[in-house]
């Protein structure tokens, strides 16, 4: 996974509330068997028509947007199903960083796993950076993950809050399957106890 | 004497593998559900790092999502290539794989409990949002993304964060004509689809308690529906019943032993949560969606809302935006919108009892001309159950489509889907933009309302209808 320490990127306002995971990838192209290459169709619908042209009226169609590296979004980004591949497909379009007033619960997990910051501001903040990024002369946002602020085009700031394991992880770009098998031991030791006290949780017990 | 205890805070302390300094959990997991969608690309990584699966013996594997519901269809080159790499990934890691002509094969979300494999306070995860589901057993069940699929298939474990808690009391009997998914959207009405983010739910009260398990697990499916990942229900002697028996649920000695356990599961008198609401059920009527949210739901005997009536300026752009999308009008009842496509299945509402439901209501009448009805079972258990039953010939006399077990139009990976502007009828869980195909508009209703709108062509109110 790429780390994540500093960005500075062009912002597409996206002001629409609910944007769920099938606007962000639609199910047909959940038939894949990798990762890469969704960045063509992220958004699908509401970026081409039935007949492949782009609709004008998406931003991501429009200059200087097409260069976006972070989004900004109303509120409960992400929600709707589990799908990994929206933040893959978010990723392969070049973004790496969404600043809304929420994140559906799996969706922000997910973001992590990515690289992607997921960024939760309060909402007089995510009208201010609304109308930073609708500015298209300069909509241009620095996001610094290690002092967890949003700086502004007018030198503003705003502070934000990751946790500290997930922002260490980002920051380092730090891999969680290695991390957790460090503690393997750990977990041998949960399994003996559980295998004790429950041990119809285990197979070799289930026909008795 | 220790402080008393949720049922959620049960499951969660008993499944700590490890604790961090910034209150960052490893956490142990019981269960794992796969399928062929989001499977993929975890089995390459473990390929890739020389990594094994810890415990094939808690993990099963199902095709559900992109299987075609009618046998004889061709399937497209994609998902055939997902399901062979599903089989291929089984065969080599040694997890067992319910096959598509095995009758236990079905959605992941109903075969789970059918087979006693989801059992009271365990943890379960699936890459699949709607694990929420099998919260109805007094599991904590959520739903993970591909990459934490890949952590659990290598390390029987979770990273988390600990989640707040809501407790939703249900009071009150539900009125005839209504069922579990008129209570969960109910409650979603009241809440929102972001009410519960960043909570866990418990879900209490007579009206749960009230509720047959497969009620059960229709309340706790949509709990995603309304932000949270997990929705649970404090198992008791309906819980038991429903277990008893099943193949992989614990047996002799071992079973009376879990179920001592189980008993201590639900939540302590005094135990206290970080949010509390309260609902009444007894006046509800059936609930119909509107728009292209799960919230945006409304009772089947008013009228299209009016966006200046609704409470934000966010608020009042999604319903116009919904409103315009769904081709409907402000003011405009509900009952006699007329429907082209009809759907009862999905993992919301695919099991024996919402079929009999929908049967119920079929019988003796036939679907409106126009009108395009499937009835897709969640498990191939379920299908030869209604068969035995007889409900599968009420319903093809009726006009219905009698098809085989899968996702079908709920997530419309196949061709069970709708044609740009069609207008559909569905007991699925999710009337987003596009959900069920391009362009297409969904209103999500129980199974008796599902049929109900099949018969006569438009949504209607079931309540006239029925016995």
């Amino acid at each position: 996974m790429e780390n994540f320490t500093r960005l500075t990127a062009i912002a597409a306002p996206m002001d629409r509330i609910n944007i769920d995971t099938d606007m962000i990838i639609p199910k047909q192209y959940l038939r894949t068997i990798k990762r890469t290459g969704l960045g063509s169709v992220v958004f699908d619908e509401l970026r081409f028509n039935v007949d492949g042209t782009e609709k004008s009226e998406f931003v991501l169609n429009q200059e200087p947007y097409r260069r976006s590296g972070i989004i900004v979004a109303g509120d409960n980004f992400g929600c709707g199903s589990s799908r990994e591949h929206a933040p893959w497909a978010l990723l392969d379009f070049g973004i790496r960083c969404i600043i809304s007033t929420s994140f559906a619960d799996i969706f922000y997990n997910n973001c992590f796993k990515n690289g992607i910051l997921p960024v939760t501001v309060k909402s007089d903040q995510l009208k201010a950076l609304m109308a930073d990024a609708s500015d298209r002369e300069n909509p241009e946002l620095t996001v610094d993950l290690n002092i967890e602020t949003i700086i502004r085009p007018n030198g503003g700031r705003v502070a934000f809050k990751i946790d500290e394991f997930r922002r260490k992880c980002l920051l380092e770009g730090l891999d969680d399957i290695g991390l957790t098998l460090q503690k393997q031991r750990k977990i041998d030791s949960f399994e003996s106890k559980q295998r004790v006290n429950q041990p119809w949780l285990y197979l070799e017990n289930e026909s008795n | 004497m220790t402080d008393p205890k949720t049922l959620f805070e049960k499951i969660w302390d008993s499944h700590l593998v490890d604790v961090q300094g910034d209150g960052t959990c490893l956490l142990y997991i019981d269960r794992h559900l796969t399928h062929e969608v989001t499977t993929p690309q975890p089995y390459e990584g473990l390929r890739q790092a020389g990594r094994s699966v810890r415990r094939p013996d808690a993990t099963i594997a199902v095709l559900d999502h992109n299987v075609p519901t009618d046998w004889n269809e061709k399937i497209d080159e994609d998902s055939q290539l997902q399901i062979d790499t599903l089989r291929r990934n089984c065969a080599e890691f040694g997890v067992e794989l319910y096959e598509v002509d095995d009758a236990r094969n079905g959605i992941v979300h109903v075969i789970g409990p059918e087979q006693g494999f989801t059992l009271p306070g365990t943890i379960i995860v699936c890459g699949d949002s709607h694990t929420a589901t099998h919260g109805a057993f007094g599991a904590l069940a959520f739903g993970v993304g591909t990459s934490e699929v890949e952590h659990v298939l290598a390390t029987q474990t979770l990273i988390q964060a600990p989640a707040r808690s809501m407790r939703i009391s249900v009071d009150g009997d539900l009125p005839a004509g209504c069922s579990a998914k008129d209570l969960i959207l109910a409650v979603i009405a009241k809440i929102g689809t972001a009410g519960g983010t960043g909570h866990v739910i418990e879900y209490a009260g007579p009206a749960i308690e009230a509720l047959t398990m497969e009620g059960r697990m229709t309340v706790s499916n949509m709990t995603i529906e309304a932000g949270a990942r997990a929705g649970l229900v404090a198992p008791d002697n309906t819980t038991f019943a429903y277990l008893q028996g099943r193949p992989r649920a614990p047996k002799g000695d071992l079973w009376h032993q879990a179920v001592s356990y189980w008993k201590t599961l639900p939540s302590d008198k005094g135990a206290s949560y970080d949010k509390e609401v309260i609902i009444d059920v007894s006046g509800i009527v059936p609930q119909v969606t509107w728009g292209t949210s799960p919230e945006l739901v409304a009772p089947i005997t008013s009228q299209v809302p009016d966006p200046a009536d609704a409470p934000t300026e966010d608020a009042r752009d999604s319903w116009r935006r919904a409103i315009d999308y769904m081709g409907l009008r402000a003011g405009m009842n509900m009952a006699g919108i007329p429907v082209d496509r009809v759907f009862i299945g999905s993992c919301t509402n695919g099991r024996i009892e919402d079929i009999r439901a929908a049967a119920e209501v079929a019988k003796g009448r036939k679907v409106s001309d126009g009108v395009r009805a499937i009835v897709v079972p969640g498990s191939g258990l379920v299908k030869l159950q209604a068969e035995e039953e007889g409900l599968d010939r009420i319903l093809t006399e009726a006009g219905f489509e009698w098809r085989s077990p899968g996702c079908s139009m709920c997530i419309a990976m196949n061709t069970d889907r709708l044609e740009p502007g069609e207008r559909c009828a569905s007991t699925s869980n999710r009337n987003f933009e596009g959900r069920q195909g391009r362009q297409g508009r969904t209103h999500l209703v129980s199974p008796a309302m599902a049929a109900a709108a099949a018969v006569t062509g438009e949504l209607t109110d079931v309540r006239g209808m029925l016995p």
